[in-house]
């Protein structure tokens, strides 16, 4: 028994799982001190034909996380760094497919006849966008051996400062049925679900099916003998940040479609930090080598799960980082090693007492 | 600096090949301001931004703006000394903005507040480096989490701005207002024929000796060689018998006292506290030390690399004001240039010291 236990707890999946388990005990203990029914927070029910309730809603907003970690997940796994561009990389795309669409200078564009630009071109040219970011960030880890970090941190200061030109310092509002769709609903359905839905579905399809979840990892744990196996190190670094940079244009297009505008100083702002906590509250190392990816997933969930819990227990938005601090500092330091020791050392004396 | 690879055994010969090549890097940062000074100076004369550019003032006024950057990119270079990073920095001036305001609300003494202050920078960093060495946890995420909460620390005192008047704090004020007259040689006439004295405020003279304290202290303190020693090498510098989770725990500590002596520079100058204060400003340190030629593995770097870092970027945006018509991200996209243009020549040089090994 106290084996299996063990077990269970060395499992990748172990800490994600628990913190989802104790976000909804919260939600239900709160629920039930309000006088209401324990199954509140799963209540889902069709309003005006589309699905409301607790669970929707925190599924709905947490996808750009949710597609942020992916990428996120392949970087961290592959070079042992961050990608800290996202936030803005996301920023930008949203204003280079709305400025695409509307047109340079235009401040709003209220029907579809108004268009500059079919709008096929503006969410294509926001993918192509991410993807050059993502090839630059990539280019300069991979081929010039700059510290992640580092290398991201040049888009991080640049990108949304370039969307901000790009839109001529406006905000460009594209209130139209066609682009807000991408940020609403397709039937009773939240598209953002579905659109995150599709690329873990596509990605981890590819990773699985061909050899390239083995490669990355691989890369990430030791990239000199991987390359001396015969693996093309450089190039598996540089996918992994183009990959990263595509996640941050789809991200940003759901951002900016939510919204119905391209607001550059607030689209994905702090994003990269919540989709670096993603991965790490996933269980996933942020030294590389081996990743989940189901980890990074329902760890972008978690952190939306907490924000919303806390709006929900009235806390204001502007406290709400505390506590995030708070979980952030807890959930690594029960991972960290010389606690774990500490911990092991402390039991294993408790032992011999007893003996 | 020749003791900087002490920790790595070498010989004489590369040693001082690596030497050469990082006070190279400096130069380069020194030559780059003096020359971006002179196009600016060039571009004034030809019209294209204000005439008030050539004004030693305007060069003072660099200095006032950015005293508080200066303290904290000192903290951190000293943090990225030791292979770390310490993002928690722009809500932590945040925080002691807000809390000195708050503070002063009530009626507190300003000496006691910034005393106060100055005590959150040591508790903060005491907590921050103690999850960095002791827990061995990745000093980004730690930082990070210290960033989330000193905003919403701050949140918590007041989500209104609060400013600092006349009234909530004499002293405080009159530090503000202080104006330190440089020579009188350095004026100009201006053009109602009266002699404009150049002048410092309060914030910079502090800056400044934070600036020459922490370059002894790295070059001649037992603690700054062995910042140098554990950014190059951990493992050897354990072996040397330094006590490494210590030197990180200090390197914490001494970078958020030194960013809470910035907060209250950066306070004297907005004199006010607001939870939007001072967003982004860890970045600007970050790549003001790497400007500077701190790399961020660790081992290599130097204070005044870091302060012609703050004065590169403080040059750009003198520039982009006194053009008055470029939109304000131009700075932004700027810094951005210079930062990969400094980083690509970073990896320039170590690929040449890999190749010479």
């Amino acid at each position: 028994m106290k084996n299996k236990l063990a077990k269970f707890t060395k499992q990748q999946l172990f800490l994600p799982v628990v913190c989802v388990l104790l976000v909804l005990a919260v939600n239900m203990i709160y629920d039930i001190s309000q006088g209401n029914p324990f199954y509140n927070f799963f209540q889902i029910s069709l309003t005006n034909g589309v699905l409301q309730g607790r669970l929707v809603n925190i599924l709905n907003r947490g996808s750009e996380v949710a597609i942020l970690a992916i990428g996120m997940t392949l970087v961290v796994s592959a070079s042992a760094g961050t990608d800290i561009s996202v936030g803005s990389v996301m920023s930008l795309c949203a204003s280079f497919c709305c400025m695409l669409v509307a047109g340079y200078g235009v401040s709003s564009v209220a029907d579809a006849s108004e268009f500059a630009m079919p709008l096929i071109v503006g969410l294509l040219g926001a993918l192509v966008m991410g993807c050059i970011c993502g090839a630059f960030n990539g280019a300069l880890v991979a081929y010039l051996d700059i510290q992640p970090m580092v290398a991201t941190l040049i888009l991080w200061s640049a990108a949304r400062a370039i969307g901000l030109l790009l839109c001529n310092n406006l905000i460009v509002y594209v209130r139209v049925p066609e682009f807000a769709v991408y940020g609403g609903y397709i039937g009773p359905v939240p598209t953002p679900l579905i659109i995150a839905a599709i690329c873990v579905v596509v990605v981890s399809v590819v990773l699985k099916k061909t050899a390239m979840g083995m490669y990355i990892q691989s890369v990430g744990i030791n990239k000199r003998s991987s390359r001396i196996a015969g693996l093309n190190s450089r190039r598996i670094i540089f996918l992994c940040y183009l990959i990263c940079g595509l996640c941050a244009g789809i991200a940003g297009i759901v951002n900016a479609s939510r919204i119905t505008s391209a607001d550059s100083n607030n689209i994905g702002l702090n994003m990269e930090l919540d989709a670096i906590l993603a991965v790490a509250l996933g269980g996933n190392s942020l030294g590389g080598g081996k990743f989940n990816l189901a980890g990074s997933i329902i760890g972008a969930y978690t952190i939306q799960a907490i924000t919303t819990t806390m709006y929900n227990l009235g806390v204001s938005t502007a406290v709400n980082p505390v506590f995030k601090a708070v979980i952030v500092i807890a959930i690594v330091a029960i991972q960290s090693r010389p606690l774990q020791n500490a911990v092991r050392k402390l039991r294993s004396r408790g032992k011999e007492v007893q003996a | 600096m020749s003791k900087t690879n002490a920790a790595k055994p070498a010989n004489a010969l590369k040693e001082k090949r690596k030497i050469n090549g990082n006070t190279l890097l400096l130069l380069i940062t020194i030559v780059l301001f003096v020359l971006l000074y002179l196009l600016g100076f060039l571009l004034a004369n030809l019209g294209v931004i204000g005439n008030g550019f050539t004004r030693f003032q305007t060069f003072l006024n660099i200095l006032i703006n950015n005293a508080g950057l200066i303290c904290v990119a000192c903290g951190m270079t000293c943090v990225m000394l030791t292979g770390g990073i310490d993002i928690s920095v722009g809500s932590l001036i945040a925080l002691d903005c807000m809390f000195l305001a708050w503070g002063m609300a009530q009626g507190i003494n300003a000496i006691v507040m910034c005393l106060l202050v100055l005590l959150i920078g040591l508790v903060f960093g005491l907590v921050q480096g103690f999850c960095v060495g002791y827990l061995d946890i990745q000093p980004f995420i730690v930082t990070m989490a210290g960033m989330f909460f000193g905003r919403g620390m701050t949140a918590v005192i007041s989500t209104d701005q609060l400013s600092i008047t006349a009234e909530t704090s004499q002293l405080f004020y009159d530090w503000a207002n202080a104006k330190i007259l440089l020579p009188e040689f350095l004026g100009y006439v201006n053009n109602k024929g009266k002699l404009q004295v150049p002048y410092i405020r309060v914030g910079v003279l502090v800056a400044l000796v934070v600036l020459i304290l922490i370059f002894l202290m790295l070059r001649y303190t037992k603690f700054g060689r062995s910042l140098y020693a554990v950014g190059g090498s951990e493992q050897s510098a354990s072996m040397m018998g330094l006590d490494v989770k210590r030197t990180k725990l200090k390197a914490y500590v001494l970078s958020s006292f030194l960013c809470s002596v910035g907060g209250i520079c950066f306070c004297l100058n907005t004199m006010s506290g607001s939870v939007s204060q001072a967003t982004g400003l860890e970045m600007s340190a970050i790549s003001s030390a790497v400007i500077g030629g701190t790399l961020l593995t660790g081992g290599v770097g130097n204070v005044i690399g870091s302060f012609f870092g703050v004065l590169i970027n403080g040059t750009i945006s003198s520039i982009i004001q006194f053009q008055g018509k470029l939109a304000s991200s131009w700075p932004n996209i700027l810094t951005a240039i210079l930062l990969c243009f400094f980083i690509v020549l970073q990896s320039i040089f170590a690929k040449i010291k890999e190749r010479n090994k």
